[in-house]
């Protein structure tokens, strides 16, 4: 799988490189500013991208940016953005498109060196990766609407998890239940919060993602 | 609509003419008699009385100033220091306020307002209500005086039968119609007057300014240090303390990498736990410093951010088109995320309204939430240091929350708005 790597601090762009060809990724190109990435996604074009929200020049949202500009021009291309804090505003704005393929990652979570790795295979497979921290302040922000008071404990859980784009399988075997526990739960949840039931996890991963989202 | 006017400026200049005569002239004789009998004494300590009972009437005036004609007066007095008790606070009064020149400016005003301004005033006053006696003249009034043996002058008509009562009515018409264009006019130039001697000169405004800069700076100079202290307590107890925490795990696991590697291995997480968790704190430490989606996007989308983490139901309305200076943007977002802090917590809203412009070289934030009011600069926390913060700045916070809502805080700040980012 071709990457395209893009982190100003030199300490961090390296070791990303390092972990990404330990798990068989090949890194087509690993830059340092915002208008070279702009470059390198446009022209290589991909299987997956691993952008900082902030770079050189301005030390800003280049990253971002850049990211949003390429998806834009290559609808759907998968970028996973890590950043040293998470917003909602860019959550929502790397979402709008509704169109998967987008992951929005604490940098910290590098540290799992599976889970990360298990979000850039999932971004580049079209899905999502939503770091925990946007989730739960989603949920915070939701719970007082009526549906989402509506949800028991686990099934809260459940779809946090569902929110950060896990699989039924993965969240099964992260609850430690069978995938058939997960699958009720699933349909209880879209139940209660009228959304359209389809069996495509990405398809309802950006449901619910969408739900969470809407004011 | 004019008529309406006029007529209200002459029942304020009948007012102020009242004023003249009962506060001002008396005001002014006991100011006056009692700094005399300071020589004998007496007027040590009659004095300050007698000062502060003309100043909270001045200050009354400069009300009505602004009240009925918009014209704005500061109040240029020293600002009052600490007494002693007894007679030595007496006579520490006594020379705060005789070394005050606004005193002496006051005096020269009191005595101005019962001769010019009383004129004036009742000038206004009389001017637009000669007309109409014109009318009550010609209408047959005229009859009885001119036939008890009394023959009234209206100006230079002298009413002694019905030809020259009409004419006084004809001439009623002129002073009506010159009262109703007049009269608001000189109630203006009356309060034009008491402007210019009432309020503080250009040099007692600019060491009130000085005044103003040296504790906006000391506050600021505060707020500076205790941020520093808290800053460097987080770091101290926070970051640091978990990466000396991690050196020692690692030290351990080194040691125990050979003979005991499961617990060596239980070690090292516990040291990815100990630097994450100092990546979260430095993380919540970076966004009390300086928000990095204000570095990154500016003063409109961080509130837009904020907004966005609130447990309430928000509506932002942004109209900047270009960038603000960092501190003022810096000041401004703490500023809100105060106010939305407390809207939150105390005011049992449910939903928030912010809109953010930049006018006439201000930056303008009106947040209001439909809370339950009450809200009080004083009881709040938060309130104070936001506005003695903005003082740094000269900008102001107004709070406005009667009791069932809502509340309504409106931030200025004067600034200048540059050239967008690219």
């Amino acid at each position: 799988m071709r990457v395209v790597l893009a982190e100003d601090l030199f300490l961090l762009r390296d070791g990303l490189v390092r972990l990404l060809e330990a798990y068989d990724f090949e890194i087509a190109a690993a830059v340092d500013n915002g208008p070279e990435l702009n470059r390198a996604l446009l022209t290589i074009k991909p299987d997956v991208a691993v952008v900082d929200v902030r770079l050189p020049p301005t030390f800003t949202d280049e990253g971002l940016q850049a990211a949003l500009q390429a998806r834009r021009e290559v609808p759907g291309l998968p970028v996973l953005v890590l950043s040293q804090h998470v917003e909602q505003l860019y959550a929502r704005e790397l979402l709008a498109d509704g169109s998967g393929g987008i992951g929005y990652l604490l940098k910290d979570r590098v540290f799992d060196a599976d889970q990360f790795i298990d979000a850039v295979r999932r971004v580049a497979a079209g899905g999502t990766a939503m770091d925990p921290q946007v989730i739960s302040q989603l949920l915070v922000r939701k719970s007082r609407d009526e549906p989402l008071g509506d949800l028991t404990p686990r099934e809260r859980e459940v779809l946090a998890l569902m929110a950060e784009g896990r699989s039924n399988l993965a969240i099964a075997q992260r609850l430690v239940v069978t995938e058939r526990a997960i699958a009720k739960h699933t349909s209880n949840i879209f139940l209660k919060l009228d959304l359209p039931v389809s069996d495509d996890d990405n398809r309802r991963v950006l449901a619910v993602l969408a739900y969470l989202n809407g004011s | 609509m004019n008529i309406g006017k006029a007529a209200l400026a002459a029942v304020r200049g009948l007012g102020l003419g009242l004023l003249a005569m009962l506060g001002s002239l008396v005001f002014f004789i006991f100011s006056v008699v009692f700094m005399a009998l300071s020589l004998v004494g007496v007027g040590l300590f009659v004095t300050p009385v007698v000062t502060a009972a003309a100043r909270s009437y001045m200050g009354m005036r400069r009300r009505l100033a602004h009240q009925w004609f918009g014209v704005e007066i500061k109040t240029p007095y020293k600002p009052k220091p600490e007494f002693q008790g007894g007679v030595l606070g007496v006579l520490e009064r006594y020379r705060w306020i005789m070394k005050d020149p606004a005193t002496y400016r006051d005096l020269l005003w009191m005595i101005t307002d019962a001769t010019a301004g009383f004129t004036l005033a009742i000038l206004a006053f009389t001017l637009l209500f000669y007309g109409p006696y014109g009318w009550v003249l010609a209408a047959g009034v005229w009859y009885p005086i001119v036939h008890s043996g009394g023959g009234d002058w209206y100006t230079f008509v002298h009413v002694t039968g019905f030809g020259s009562a009409m004419l006084a009515g004809l001439m009623g018409f002129v002073y009506a119609g010159l009262g109703v264009w007049l009269t608001p006019q000189i109630m203006k130039v009356h309060a034009r007057l008491d402007a210019s001697m009432l309020g503080p000169t250009h040099e007692r405004e600019l060491q009130m300014r000085v005044e103003r800069l040296t504790e906006t700076r000391s506050d600021a100079l505060d707020t500076q240090a205790a941020e520093l202290r808290r800053i460097e307590r987080d770091l101290h107890d926070g970051a640091q303390a978990r990466l000396v925490a991690m050196g020692m795990s690692l030290g351990a696991v080194e040691h125990l990498l050979e003979r005991d590697p499961e617990k060596a291995k239980k070690l090292l997480s516990e040291a990815r736990e100990s630097s994450s968790k100092a990546l979260t704190e430095l993380r919540d430490l970076v966004r009390g410093i300086h928000p990095p989606v204000l570095a990154e996007r500016g003063l409109g989308d961080a509130v837009r951010a904020l907004a966005m983490a609130l447990p309430l139901t928000a509506e932002v309305e942004v109209d900047l088109p270009g960038t603000l200076d960092a501190p003022v943007e810096s000041a401004a977002y703490f500023a809100v995320s105060e106010v939305l802090t407390n809207a939150a917590k105390h005011s049992g809203a449910r939903r928030v309204w912010l809109d953010l412009r930049h006018e006439n070289g201000m930056l303008r934030i009106m947040i209001t939430d439909d809370g339950q009011g009450g809200a009080d600069m004083s009881a709040g926390t938060g309130l104070r240091g936001i506005e003695r913060r903005l003082g740094t700045f000269d900008g102001v916070l107004a709070l406005n929350s009667p009791a069932g809502g809502p509340t309504i805080v409106t931030i200025e700040l004067p600034c200048a708005l540059t050239a967008p980012r690219p």
